[in-house]
């Protein structure tokens, strides 16, 4: 990072914001940088994430693409071999599915497959998870799919200020990085002031311990982690203190951050809006208990959404776990009454 | 009204003549002239003629031999080429050095030409490594397995070209059950749309393992090209000539702001899809007869001798070019130097990784446990 670097002073920003001012730097920092998508240019994106961008860089630096999800995340391939560090937008998360061979079998394979030799610094941009009322396809939460593809990077903001930082170290990444935007959260504002200065920024593939605790760690990450703060301010009343970690890096988890919470706690709860099965809370669970069985009070518990497609927007609140169901879970993990008990011991 | 499946549309066997595509030599050698193309070939010289055969001779007798290796148990598999000499060589010496390729599988002609190292190339069909070359180093991508999914990295590429402000082109190879993939569509979507120095070079070699081109297409696959606002050329793919200077002509036009080209070279898979497959289970003897009399090889030789040539001394030089390379590419080949288990874990990612490392680690420590290690040497020797 050299003193060239423009940044630009932030005050009140929307998460929306602190991400289209993230990519204003990283554009105005590397003219390798290029954004390409379905109305990113002049209509600044469906939730005007880059509002602006292409009046400000111009057409060859903000594309306005074909609607063809495949060839976005193709065409960007091609421009990583020749050195450019593409950014493409997928509009929603439910749109991914007709780029997931470019991005499974090439975008993750190409540095193995080169022997090194040729870098795809390429950052794919997905609003997720659910919670605004939309229609099918458009409240998904696929995070698992990536995770599990070696060679990629997985991460997702919680707030502005993680927004702001973590787009930026998402392109200057070397290897491809898959960025989950939680896009309830979009109009969600935080003072950024003197954020240019970089005091909170951590590394890519590090979690963030968002609030400390000594009963409980409760992990989240992108739009549930705001919930699990709220829980944790609630339990407070009970006397509960519980940890929560914001795991920010999803590929690769850092069991480090995790562990040592859980090793204080001895209690681990982890929330998240996909489904359960093969899920991030699966393998978070798994992670934690291979590192420190010994430690846990209480097996591991995953609050989640259910084994469903995303239902229709009236019945959401139902299948997002919201701040009750967390704490449901908290109180399990407690061994506290909750929804379970009367499953225990049968 | 029933469902009709229509497999014999368009394989040349069932048609006329060779009249609908670029031709300028016939299968006899004779010379067709073509007002369009002949200015794009004017330049060669009887030697340079010879080369291309040479070329070719060169290309059958690597793929014969790497066939041969994979009986011999030294290849995992190989696709071979066999019959489509004259398209790959035509095409890979139409290009210039900057230009880029993105490669099938089956292309191993064209990226021997380009300079990879045959002994490379068939390592990684013997299972030792990834990609054994650098792209950078000749310009050319590791080869693609997923079919058509190297057409949009060329048009990337070559939209990068014009936006880095370089003449070059970026081509990509395919065949035509590729035109059925969604990505060689999108593909021609986004070349078209970008205005990209792209040139999509389709083999029509007829065949998809088992499926014949009617069941990819029910019009010629060039017309396709057409209706995505792409100038295309249907060419005999087994006239290296014709394949030349068509092949010119698209890169000359993409250089030079004019946007992609297709070409769709009508050619003929002689041999099996790979050396897994046996075609006497889908296809007829008389079909690979009728082709056998279109050979690439014997029209080129046939023009020569016709031009006065002396076609005995261009034939023994080309045989003693192949004997040469096929014996280099058998010695280095059994000298292959196995990869290591500590390989397995390197260049997933750029950056470091905490769990391949963990990984990685484990795996060493159990590799331990019976004298061995990430090196495939055994501990403490």
């Amino acid at each position: 990072m050299t003193a060239l670097q423009k940044t630009e002073k932030l005050g009140k920003t929307t998460f929306g914001g602190a991400l289209n001012a993230g990519l204003r730097a990283a554009l105005a920092n590397d003219p390798k940088v290029l954004l390409m998508g379905e109305d990113i240019g002049k209509l600044g994106g469906v939730f005007r994430i880059t509002d602006g961008l292409q009046a400000e860089f111009g057409e060859h630096r903000v594309l306005d693409s074909p609607l063809a999800e495949s060839g976005i995340i193709g065409t960007a391939v091609g421009l990583a071999y020749r050195g450019y560090r593409p950014v493409p937008e997928i509009q929603f998360d439910g749109f991914v599915y007709p780029a997931f061979d470019q991005i499974v079998s090439q975008v993750a394979k190409i540095h193995y497959r080169t022997g090194g030799a040729v870098t795809i610094p390429m950052t794919i941009r997905i609003p997720f998870g659910g919670g605004i009322g939309s229609p099918e396809h458009h409240s998904e939460s696929p995070e698992a799919y990536f995770v599990h593809t070696p060679g990629l990077r997985v991460v997702s903001p919680s707030s502005p200020a993680e927004a702001y930082w973590m787009i930026q170290d998402a392109i200057a990444c070397e290897d491809p990085v898959i960025f989950f935007e939680p896009k309830r959260h979009y109009h969600d504002k935080q003072d950024l002031t003197g954020i240019e200065e970089g005091k909170d920024r951590l590394p890519l593939g590090a979690a963030r311990v968002a609030r400390e605790g000594e009963h409980v760690t409760l992990v989240s990450y992108g739009s549930l982690v705001k919930t699990c703060l709220n829980v944790a301010t609630a339990a407070e009343d009970e006397g509960i203190s519980i940890e929560v970690i914001d795991l920010r890096s999803l590929s690769p988890i850092d069991f480090g951050t995790i562990e040592a919470s859980v090793r204080k706690t001895g209690r681990l709860v982890i929330a998240h809006e996909a489904a359960l099965t093969g899920g991030l809370g699966a393998e978070i669970a798994t992670g934690v208990t291979e590192r420190c069985f010994h430690y846990l009070e209480h097996a591991p518990v995953r609050v989640t959404g259910w084994d469903l497609p995303y239902p229709p927007s009236k019945l959401e609140k139902h299948h997002v776990p919201d701040l009750d169901r967390i704490l449901d879970g908290v109180d399990r993990a407690l061994d506290r009454p909750n929804s379970y008990s009367r499953f225990e011991g049968k | 009204m029933s469902l009709q499946i229509d497999r014999s549309a368009h394989m040349e066997f069932s048609s006329a003549g060779d009249d609908h595509f670029e031709q300028m030599l016939k299968p006899c050698g004779d010379r067709v002239p073509n007002a369009l193309n002949d200015p794009w070939v004017n330049d060669l010289s009887e030697e340079d003629l010879a080369d291309l055969y040479t070329d070719m001779v060169v290309i059958r007798r690597l793929d014969t031999e790497a066939t041969a290796l994979q009986r011999q148990g030294e290849l995992a598999l190989w696709p071979p080429l066999l019959g489509q000499e004259a398209s790959q060589v035509g095409a890979a010496r139409a290009m210039q050095k900057d230009d880029f390729v993105f490669p099938s599988y089956r292309e191993s002609g064209v990226m021997v030409l380009r300079g990879v190292n045959p002994t490379d190339l068939m390592r990684v069909w013997r299972g030792s490594s990834a990609t054994s070359w650098n792209p950078y180093d000749m310009n050319v991508a590791s080869p693609q397995i997923i079919i058509g999914a190297q057409t949009h990295h060329a048009v990337g590429y070559a939209m990068g070209l014009a936006m880095d402000g370089v003449d070059a082109a970026a081509v990509s190879f395919f065949g035509d059950g590729a035109t059925s993939q969604g990505d060689v569509n999108e593909a021609m979507v986004f070349a078209a749309t970008y205005h990209a120095p792209a040139v999509f070079f389709c083999q029509n070699n007829h065949w998809a393992i088992s499926e014949p081109v009617g069941l990819q297409s029910q019009t010629h696959i060039a017309e396709r090209a057409r209706g995505f606002g792409i100038p295309a050329v249907r060419v005999d793919g087994n006239d290296v000539l014709a394949v030349l200077a068509v092949t010119r002509r698209a890169l000359d036009q993409a250089r030079n702001g004019g946007g992609p080209f297709f070409i769709e070279a009508v050619t003929y898979r002689m041999g099996p899809h790979t050396t897994a497959d046996d075609p006497t289970r889908y296809r007829d003897q008389a079909e690979l007869e009728h082709w056998k009399e279109r050979d690439p090889l014997d029209r080129l030789s046939k023009y020569l001798e016709k031009s006065g040539a002396d076609m005995e001394a261009i034939q023994r030089r080309a045989q003693e070019a192949a004997d040469k390379i096929a014996a280099v590419v058998r010695k280095e080949l059994k000298e292959t130097v196995e990869p290591t288990p500590r390989n397995l874990f390197e260049n997933v990612y750029v950056n470091e990784h905490p769990r391949i490392n963990e990984q990685r680690d484990h795996y060493g420590a159990y590799l331990e446990q019976f004298g061995e290690t990430l090196d495939g040497t055994q501990a403490g020797a």
